[in-house]
């Protein structure tokens, strides 16, 4: 045995960020500093090319065709259902179904999984944290047939407490929807011990992993959720592709989403039989060319070592966490230990659409608003809060330019 | 600093915001609307006394914002107090055509001069609902309405 330490050298930002084209724009003639990874990350050449090989030289509808484009085109469909299987470490490739993003995934398990056993008075469970995405599918049932929807606050420093998800966990709870990280507060949620709580009292637990799946290695066998949900395009691939895995057993039982094409079995003018999963829930000529490039973004993320790269965002969310502690007019949202690098806060007197305003012309791009999570700023007591997302091309340097361009927009605001 | 900039965040506005005019409740508001911006959760409230003659004797706003929407609010309601609602129309439609970067026509010099404060805000086009949300919950309120988005 040797005593010596690896100090990790596998990952390198600056390398990574060459392969980004539009990491070099000028934005107002100030470098391009992207923050808002968050909201929706950018595309490596990798993954642009992908598509753009594919398309002109392999592309045919899917499934349907028996001519050789068509052959080649269902190989890379099913080939990127494969990626996206092994990313997540899922048991089958028929427990991966493409969806159109992260909302049209919870929307399906809300409407194909639960929907068709909601009596009045159940109930869902989810907290104060989540995305829209994870909270309108479930009103829904609230409204349409009556279902109860269960809050699970967060701690100040936004960490989730066990014990109250646990609680709120009862004989009518017919499902958990908890996210993996949040995207306003960073918390990485303890989805393993959220998972393993919820089985104790046979209720289903589905997460929400368009923040998570970016920022955590997943693997849903050793997770044991039930539903996991990612979308595309914050996992540097492209927009209008997402997947959802779902259990084979929970699938196989689901009725269909959307009605039409290719998630048929048979189809006469008195019935109709589904096909099995995950075709059941694939009606029309999906996102085949987003398949390919959602599946060299994953290869992209893979040819790097994953977990060199979740030290390097740690170190500039903790970079970043240090330096605006200099400013005792900016409240930091979210400290729980272990969250992932994403840092929202407030400023005394300044609004965040003011302060974006100003970072934005300092070519610093940051998100602004309620980042689709009002419950969450109800809870935090604030309207709106400015947030900066870092991702694995993003730097130390670039952390420095947010610094500085935060202390000049107190000095245009004061 | 950014040309632009300063003149979007320059003096009159950044005073505006921080000491808004006509701030507050208005007891026995013949005319009150809820504005809200849903790309930022912003809110304000503009209640109008008007009277027989239909002119606004009275108007005040209430809500939390950013320095754009504050100012432009307090900037409304220092205008628009004393006048008619017609008159008050004609501003509105000369402020929208200014924060949009149109041609502003039909005012008079002085009214022009105030709302020209603002103009600022048409060098940024992400900004120009923040400065039209007063405006437009102040003709919903004219016009009886509940609920103004800033469109």
């Amino acid at each position: 045995m040797t005593a010596q330490t690896k100090i990790s050298t596998a990952f390198d930002p600056a390398a990574a960020r060459a392969d980004f084209e539009i990491l070099s724009k000028q934005i107002y003639g100030k470098p391009l500093v992207y923050l808002d990874s968050g909201a929706s990350a950018q595309k490596p050449r990798q993954v642009l090319d992908a598509m753009r090989d594919f398309a002109s030289s392999d592309y045919a509808n899917v499934h349907r065709g028996v001519h050789y484009l068509s052959a080649k085109a269902t190989d890379a469909y099913e080939a990127a259902r494969r990626t996206v299987q092994k990313f997540l470490n899922a048991a089958h490739e028929d427990e991966i179904v493409f969806t159109k993003g992260g909302t049209e995934a919870i929307n399906l398990v809300a409407y194909s999984h639960l929907a068709p056993h909601i009596q009045p008075g159940d109930e869902i469970v989810l907290t104060v944290m989540e995305h829209h995405s994870n909270i309108v599918p479930w009103h829904f049932l609230r409204e349409r047939q009556g279902a109860v929807l269960k809050w699970v606050d967060v701690r100040d420093d936004g960490s989730l407490d066990i014990e109250a998800l646990d609680a709120a966990i009862g004989p009518k709870t017919k499902l958990v929807a908890v996210t993996h990280i949040s995207n306003v507060l960073g918390t990485t949620t303890p989805l393993k011990e959220i998972a393993a709580r919820a089985h104790a009292k046979g209720v289903p637990v589905l997460a929400d992993g368009c923040q998570g799946a970016v920022h955590e290695i997943v693997d849903v066998r050793d997770l044991d959720v039930d539903f996991y949900v990612l979308t595309g395009h914050k996992l540097y691939g492209p927009t209008g592709i997402g997947a959802l895995y779902g259990k084979r057993a929970l699938l196989k039982k689901m009725r269909p989403f959307n009605g039409g094409g290719e998630m048929i079995r048979e189809v006469t003018r008195d019935v109709v039989t589904y096909a099995d999963p995950p075709a059941r829930f694939e009606a029309g000529t999906p996102p085949i060319i987003e398949s390919v490039g959602l599946a060299a973004a994953l290869d992209y993320m893979n040819s790097f070592d994953r977990l060199a790269v979740k030290a390097h965002e740690h170190d500039l969310l903790a970079y970043a966490r240090e330096c605006v502690r200099q400013f005792n007019w900016l409240r930091v949202i979210g400290d729980a230990p272990g969250k992932a690098s994403i840092l929202s806060f407030e400023a005394d007197g300044m609004h965040a659409h003011d302060l974006a305003t100003i970072l934005d012309r300092e070519g610093v791009a940051v998100r602004a608003g309620h980042h689709c999570a009002q419950p969450l700023m109800e809870r935090f007591g604030v309207a709106s809060t400015t947030r900066a997302s870092f991702a694995l091309y993003n730097t130390r340097s670039e952390v420095d330019v947010l610094i500085e361009a935060l202390a000049k927009a107190r000095k245009i605001l004061s | 600093m950014d040309d632009s900039l300063r003149e979007l965040y320059q003096e009159v506005i950044l005073d505006h915001s921080k000491h808004p005019r006509h701030f507050g409740k208005l007891e026995g508001a013949t005319n009150t609307a809820q504005g809200h911006n849903p790309l930022c959760g912003d809110r304000v409230t503009v209640q109008l006394l008007v009277d027989k003659d239909d002119r606004i004797t009275d108007i005040k706003f209430e809500g939390k914002g950013c320095a754009i929407s504050q100012a432009s609010a307090s900037l409304m309601t220092d205008m628009i107090a004393g006048r008619t609602v017609a008159e008050a129309e004609k501003l509105m439609g000369g402020f929208l055509n200014l924060v949009k970067g149109e041609e502003v026509e039909g005012l008079d010099e002085d009214d022009r001069e105030s709302l020209d404060v603002m103009a600022g805000v048409s060098a940024f086009p992400m900004r120009v609902k923040c400065a039209t949300l007063a405006w437009h919950t102040m003709k919903s309120a004219l016009e009886g309405g509940e609920t103004a988005k800033p469109e």
